[in-house]
């Protein structure tokens, strides 16, 4: 399907082929705030790299002599009630936030795209089997599970992405499947099927690739989504330990001062404002791009 | 179309009966759940806890645990507090009417903004208007929604001195007095949704727009604002309605973090206070509770579709 999309396009323009990620690269880059959201998340992750470079200070080390200091030119966005820098504790949030929304969107891609696939590819029982156990467990509120969860568990940031990505892939799942239960009754399916190819290799070979466009989107989406997630758990006290600076933590008590430090509660929730806006411009862009029929 | 409903309902016990077993495993089969919490109390002697432990079931097998569990709800006892030791169907009960009181507002702000602002960005696509509304949509599903709860009180009550901050019950409960106590817990909880369902009205208006009927509305000559109403927007309406339906429960969830941030103290309240309490009962019949709501309202969700939509045939 991929590739003769490319060539019509091809015979339209004449001029030199680009193939298929050349003209899906064109498309993106024409998307104003795709381009936008990509710089300015491109920007998050160079200060997030960087963070140790670009401040003198300890995001974690408190400083008992210099609590809720205003902002200054040692401290642009001020300390917060330990001592602490706000913005050194920004840019290592920036790695938490960053981190947490890639990696449990990548669990959630790998799960949903896997039961989508078995779903959508055998059909008949198993798809019953489980689709029903998406429906069951969509039927609870995520952020309920994973309040309860965490308020039981031993926290830890690893924990935190883990769970994120396992409750995470149930929409994925039904898209992933709805694609491939129409695509397998597809003529290049029978062919690769008559030529001899396994299950397996339908499956991840000749279906999933095709599904391609549907789950980038969805996992960009994802990101966006978890991020927002993880400021909240964090935000309530119940997310990534307060060891380690994140976004959501900061937060957590800000309000406290809010006369004294407003910055404190400004701050990190412009940074995940930002940070989100950017993934969903991008996640915009890409389903732009990536939509054959646009 | 009432056999319709009947296989609905019918379809959702096993459902219901998939909600109650994953809440009751997710909440005894962890570590840390109720029987770690009565062993780390140090206060109790062996004996004391043994006799806790057999007064609330907790010395039976599970399987005994969750039929004795299941019966109960089905009868709408959902067990006593371990904070309160009162019945917990009574404590949610108690806790329903606040959280109404902000729910129903916010839901209908929220249909209010989405279908003004999603209709006029369809109808005046591409307009500096359209472009505003987009722009505030994409902020607000981007924000976190506690965020912006804290923005607006740290605007309209440190900041202005407008609007109390917290504690409904503050002020000399007339009329203005409660009101204000609703607008920033109301727009906090309606925010998120606006942003989402204002994006969905503008999709769903505009791809009406592109069909025929709506074309040969304009050729025979119709006034447009007619075309709009009378045609276009009767049709793009029906899947919104559905979409309202299937969201209204997580209001209950949008609860959790409005209703901490300004102490009020409806169910939303009441879920992050026994989260602190580990008040493992209580967080049961909340889990079990949303639970029901959500495949409640996928139900009225099918139903509505169907029976404003003629040409969806329900089997």
């Amino acid at each position: 399907m991929l590739h003769t999309f490319g060539s019509t396009e091809q015979q339209l323009q004449p001029a030199p082929a680009i193939g298929y990620a050349g003209l899906i690269w064109r498309r993106f880059i024409a998307h104003r705030l795709a381009v936008a959201g990509t710089i300015l998340l491109g920007m998050f992750v160079l200060l997030a790299i960087f963070a140790p470079l670009l401040s003198p200070y300890s995001p974690s080390e408190p400083d008992l002599f210099n609590q809720l200091a205003p902002p200054s030119l040692q401290h642009p966005l001020g300390t917060d009630p330990l001592g602490r820098d706000v913005l050194t504790r920004l840019l290592y949030g920036a790695r938490v936030s960053l981190a947490v929304g890639v990696l449990s969107s990548l669990i959630s891609v790998v799960i949903g795209v896997v039961v989508g696939a078995v779903a959508g590819y055998y059909g008949g029982r198993v798809d019953d089997a489980l689709m029903r156990l998406v429906d069951l467990l969509l039927a609870f509120p995520a952020i309920f599970l994973l309040l309860i969860l965490f308020a039981t568990i031993q926290r830890s940031l690893a924990i935190v992405i883990l769970f994120l990505g396992l409750f995470g892939w149930l929409y994925l799942a039904r898209v992933v499947r709805g694609e491939i239960l129409s695509l397998r009754e597809r003529d290049f399916i029978t062919a690769a099927r008559a030529l001899g190819a396994s299950h397996r290799q339908l499956i991840a070979r000749h279906l999933v690739p095709n599904v391609t466009g549907a789950i980038i989107v969805t996992f960009t989406l994802d990101v966006a989504i978890n991020m927002l997630a993880e400021g909240t758990l964090s935000f309530l006290g119940f997310g990534v330990p307060d060891s380690t600076p994140t976004w959501g933590n900061m937060l957590n008590g800000a309000a406290s001062y809010y006369t004294r430090a407003p910055l404190l509660t400004i701050a990190p929730g412009l940074a995940i404002t930002l940070a989100v806006l950017a993934v969903n411009f991008i996640g915009d862009g890409l389903r732009d791009a990536l939509d054959p029929r646009g | 179309m009432r056999s319709y409903f009947v296989r609905r309902v019918l379809g959702a016990i096993p459902l219901l009966i998939g909600i109650s077993l994953v809440s009751f495993i997710f909440l005894h089969v962890m570590p840390g759940g109720p029987d770690a919490l009565l062993a780390r109390n140090s206060r109790m002697s062996a004996e004391q806890l043994a006799k806790v432990r057999r007064s609330l079931g907790l010395d039976q097998p599970l399987p005994v645990q969750y039929a004795r569990w299941f019966t109960n709800i089905l009868r709408g006892d959902f067990g006593l507090s371990f904070t309160q030791f009162r019945p917990v169907s009574q404590i949610i009960g108690e806790r329903i009417p606040h959280t109404l009181r902000l729910v129903i507002p916010a839901i209908v702000l929220s249909i209010a903004l989405a279908l003004v602002a999603g209709i006029a960005s369809a109808v005046w696509r591409y307009s500096l208007a359209d472009h505003i509304i987009s722009g505030l949509s994409f902020l607000g599903l981007a924000m976190p929604v506690f965020w912006f709860g804290l923005m607006l009180q740290l605007l309209f009550s440190v900041q202005l001195g407008w609007l109390p901050s917290a504690d409904m019950t503050s002020g000399d409960g007339g009329l203005v007095a409660s009101a204000k106590h609703l607008v920033m817990p109301v727009t906090t909880l309606a925010i998120g949704t606006v942003a989402g369902w204002s994006r969905y009205v503008r999709a769903s208006t505009l791809e009406v727009f592109r069909q025929d009927f709506v074309r040969t509305a304009r050729a025979k000559g119709l006034a447009e604002r007619l075309v709009i109403t009378r045609h276009a927007l009767r049709n793009a309406l029906i899947p919104f309605v559905t979409v309202v339906a299937m969201d209204i429960p997580f209001f209950l969830s949008g609860a959790v973090v409005t209703e901490t941030i300004f102490s009020w103290p409806g169910l939303g309240r009441l879920f992050f206070d026994a989260l602190r309490a580990r008040d493992y009962p209580v967080l049961m019949g909340l889990l079990v509770y949303a639970a029901i709501l959500i495949v409640v309202f996928n139900i009225i969700a099918d139903l509505l579709y169907a029976w404003l939509d003629p040409r969806i045939k329900y089997r």
